[in-house]
């Protein structure tokens, strides 16, 4: 007999229900299916109706983020056999609101990305032409941000944030560290206009440590610790502007 | 296309325990509620000295009091929240300082390893301190 595994999927219909509901799937037991072909399985062969989001299936476009048990995963990088035979429970990213099924509303998110402003910025003046060639950089320079540069945008930090969960203003864990990203780029001098946001109420203060956007991370990005080394310089740069007379004036 | 109008979207609340769905979520929680224990400590320690400030009667009635079963059970629930805190703050100190010498970046066991050495010989200069007399 065929080997098979039961979904519990989170189902909202806005236009047919104002509460959601779970309802549970039967599918084949493959050993190398992960919960995004299941998915896959459901809407094309037991229900169309279902709605997610997912492109690459290897772990690089970000959209394929649902919360597997409880636990923010991507569902391209799931494998089913890690559960089997237990059933598994699918529901769409916490912490954000849910547009249909598993589709979440990512509005929030895109906001606060464009907010810290993530490219390059020179000071006046600064800016080279296009034909001065681009802006060198060493090896040792690019080792400095590099880490934070592999995020995927995929929110699972989000998903994971309990801070974030409680007060959507939190600007959150991939943003800053994207602000880290772009601070720490020897090639920027945007930092003090990213501060505005990064060192405000609710930037990094906002922040408690609890460590797990690292933790469900699944490029290696450690947000919790380009949070933390942002509060370091952010405390440095207070000390700075209090205690040195001519500290805080901007380089 | 729909329109922004025709979307409802669901906002999931978020129970007041869920600190208890996720075993790093409760650890967290622990974490924080120690410092509780710790700032208890403190205001403690402050009282301790008033009364000494107050002579040398009203010092004596409290080591009368420090003796007593309650105050030990209170100091060694203290004493174990403050081990963790530290515990765990030690363990995160690698996130928090990132060092580099030249290029090479302190490796992260090192960082955390000075904390706890740091702790160990001011422990040890305190316990002198104390057990000498
Ligand atoms: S920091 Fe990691 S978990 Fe957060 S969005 Fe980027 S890749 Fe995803
Ligand atoms: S489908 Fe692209 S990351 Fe999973």
């Amino acid at each position: 007999m065929e080997k098979t595994m039961k979904l519990e999927i989170f189902r909202y219909r806005p236009d047919q229900e104002d509460q959601p509901r779970f309802q549970t799937y039967e599918v084949p037991f493959r050993e190398d299916w992960v919960v995004l072909d299941a998915i896959n399985y459901i809407k094309d062969e037991i229900d169309g109706t279902l709605s997610y989001r997912w492109s690459c299936r290897m772990g690089v476009c970000g959209s394929c983020g649902m919360m597997v048990n409880g636990i923010p995963k991507l569902t391209c990088a799931t494998f089913l056999k890690d559960y089997y035979p237990d059933k598994i429970r699918v529901e769409p990213l916490t912490g954000f609101p849910v547009q249909r099924d598993l589709v979440i509303v990512m509005d929030d998110f895109i906001h606060k990305l464009r907010e810290i402003k993530p490219w390059i910025i020179r000071r006046e003046g600064e800016e080279k032409p296009i034909e001065g060639g681009e802006y060198l950089q060493t090896p040792a320079e690019l080792e400095q941000y590099k880490q934070y540069s592999m995020c995927i945008n995929c929110m699972l930090c989000y998903a994971a944030c309990p801070v974030y969960a409680l007060d959507n203003t939190f600007v959150g864990p991939a943003a800053i560290a994207l602000a880290q990203r772009y601070n720490m780029d020897s090639r920027d001098q945007g930092r003090d206009q990213r501060q505005e946001i990064i060192a405000s109420h609710e930037g990094i203060w906002e922040c408690t440590f609890v460590g797990e956007c690292s933790v469900v991370c699944p490029k290696a990005v450690d947000p919790a610790g380009a949070i933390q080394r942002s509060k370091v310089s952010s405390t440095i740069d207070w000390y700075k502007e209090v205690l040195i007379p001519w500290g805080g004036k901007k380089r | 296309m729909g329109g922004k109008e025709e979307m409802k979207p669901y906002r999931r609340p978020v129970p007041n325990t869920w600190w208890l769905e996720r075993r790093s979520y409760f650890l967290f929680i622990v974490r924080e509620l120690a410092s509780v224990f710790v700032a208890a400590y403190s205001v403690f320690l402050l009282l301790v000295i008033y009364k000494l400030g107050q002579g040398p009667e009203a010092y004596e009635g409290m080591i009368e009091l420090l003796r007593s079963p309650a105050l030990i059970v209170f100091h060694l629930v203290v004493l174990a929240f403050a081990v963790y805190h530290s515990i765990t703050w030690f363990n995160l100190t690698p996130k928090i300082l990132v060092l580099f010498v030249g290029e090479v970046r302190v490796p992260p066991l090192l960082i955390a390893g000075a904390h706890y050495f740091a702790w160990l010989v001011l422990s040890a200069l305190v316990a002198w301190v104390i057990l000498r007399a």
